[in-house]
């Protein structure tokens, strides 16, 4: 009888945090409301607006259709900047992490200093990358590449060490046990064991560096975000939209060809 | 000579953690021992002492009459390839195939750069071949390791092992994971290597009944401390009960002897 009656405490106490969390974030909400003046009614009955706005201005026109081929070009641009990006900056990570994951470290001191190395890259976000280097670069495709490779290259680095540590634990120990060397140990277990979880941690980058490089390139006036700034600035909506839509549509194919690629290396 | 030689070794955790406490004996070459004992007691921490994947707090470790116990760089690499290591998780790196992995016994003996590119000599691969043919895995070779049910990983294991011609082979619960006819497989397996190619074994194991039935002599470990040390002929009940530090009628053990 005593369980019986200790079990329905259980779920009253279960039910009662559960209500408990639910006034948090409702009296959030509300709080948040109030000090930043939001009226969420308001911005609720907007949305029927905001959808004939996007119909009338945004949808493209014939005379977008007619710059397409230049969009083209500058996407193209674009992408293969994500992508030499992406793998320069994980060939640099992938070393980096393995002297920062417990299991391949050299020791505990240069562990220490390349993860604080790596979370400062990461933490710095690529469009402050951006700035900070324009003064030394100017404004070009160099400023570009580096701010994405700044923040991939500390991005991946944490990655890699967890993806290093969870998969390569066991097979490191029965390695060092035959007598094997570091770097054997390194390419003929860690590398077999992780390749397919660092590459879906670079394909991932690569999608991600196509919608940043988007952004930088703004401030970089390069690639497709400068097309999409100077389209927009000359209030020419259609084909600003058009260059949002060519950008959805490449990060979408990017994405059904990186599972794609999933599939083959798994 | 013998092959193997602790003397007085300790090991301290943290400086409060006893996991050894003055473990002291020595293994003939070609002899087969098992180590029984309670999980927690030390007996994966002794395993992983003697191939200094663990480094011990205090006392001596001879191999083969060489003091191994601080031995750094290069001779402790040429210590390892002369010790196999089998591992109750069998610890194969499963995307590669099953013979990349017996060949990996022989990366200690090869130069690190052709190690590293997985760069193999037609003999060595010969080599290969007729070990996975002698454990009945020859049609296997190809697959990748992780297509492979659990007895046929941990003969991957006993390949790669035999492939570094060690001295000593040390296997640290090699049947705990597995089901009874596997177990019988790679007990077998362990058996035939002791005695076909003279390679000393040294297993753990949690099962009583195994470790009397294979091997002539066992050490009892409770607590990092050993409390027995004889010919399995010689273990009687008493004594398996004061290894387990527990009662009569509270090991599987008993159940097994009340039903026959």
């Amino acid at each position: 009888m005593k369980m019986v009656k200790e079990n329905r405490d259980m779920f009253r106490e279960r039910n009662r945090s559960w209500l408990l969390a639910a006034t948090v974030v409702v009296g959030l909400y509300i709080a948040s409301s109030v000090i930043t003046e939001f009226d969420g009614i308001a911005g609720i009955t907007a949305i029927p607006k905001v959808i004939i706005w996007i119909a009338e201005n945004l949808v493209p026109d014939a005379k977008a259709m007619t710059r397409l081929p230049k969009i083209l070009k500058q996407l193209w641009e674009t992408t293969m900047l994500s992508i030499s990006v992406t793998m320069a900056a994980a060939v640099c990570a992938f070393f980096f992490a393995l002297l920062g994951a417990n299991i391949t470290r050299v020791n505990g001191i240069v562990k220490r200093i390349v993860r604080t190395i790596a979370a400062f890259f990461r933490n710095v976000p690529d469009v402050v990358w951006a700035i900070l280097l324009m003064f030394s670069f100017g404004q070009n495709i160099l400023t570009g590449f580096f701010a994405l490779f700044f923040t991939t290259f500390g991005l991946l680095t944490r990655a890699f060490i967890e993806t290093i540590d969870e998969v390569s634990a066991s097979c490191v120990e029965a390695l060092t046990a035959t007598g094997a060397s570091y770097m054997q140990i390194i390419f003929q277990g860690v590398v077999p064991s992780a390749v397919s979880g660092l590459m879906t941690w670079i394909l991932y980058m690569i999608e991600t560096n196509i919608r940043s490089s988007t952004l930088i390139g703004m401030l970089t006036a390069t690639g497709i975000g400068y097309a999409f700034d100077l389209y927009y600035k000359r209030l020419e909506y259609p084909t600003a939209s058009l260059v949002v839509l060519t950008i959805v549509v490449l990060v979408i194919a990017i994405e059904l060809l990186s599972n794609k690629i999933r599939k083959v290396i798994l | 000579m013998p092959i193997l030689e602790m003397q007085h070794v300790n090991k301290v955790y943290g400086g409060v953690t006893k996991a050894l406490n003055d473990v002291s004996f020595q293994i003939e070459e070609g002899e087969f021992v098992s180590i029984i004992g309670p999980s927690g007691a030390g007996k994966s921490t002794l395993l992983r002492c003697i191939n200094r994947l663990i480094d011990v707090s205090s006392g001596v470790i001879l191999f083969d009459g060489q003091d191994i116990t601080h031995v750094t760089g290069k001779e402790l690499r040429s210590v390892r390839t002369r010790t196999g290591m089998i591992f109750q998780h069998y610890n194969l790196v499963e995307r590669l195939s099953v013979i990349e992995n017996v060949l990996h016994g022989k990366l200690g003996q090869k130069s690190t750069i052709s190690g590293m590119i997985g760069y193999y000599t037609e003999q060595e691969k010969k080599e290969a071949f007729e070990i996975l043919d002698r454990l009945g895995l020859a049609d296997q070779a190809y697959k990748r390791c992780d297509e492979l049910s659990g007895g046929q990983k941990q003969r991957v294991g006993i390949a790669q092992a035999i492939m570094q011609k060690p001295r000593l082979i040390l296997c640290d619960e090699p049947i705990a994971s597995l089901d009874p006819s596997s177990s019988k497989i790679i007990m077998d397996s362990l058996k035939n290597i002791n005695q076909t190619m003279n390679i000393t074994c040294l297993l753990n194991l949690h099962q009583v009944d195994v470790a009397m039935n294979y091997s002539e002599r066992i050490i009892g470990i409770t607590a990092g401390q050993i409390v027995y040390d004889g010919p399995s002929a010689e273990l009687s009940q008493s004594t398996i009960h004061k290894i387990y530090q527990s009662g009569k009628g509270e090991l599987i053990t008993d159940v097994q002897g009340q039903a026959v």
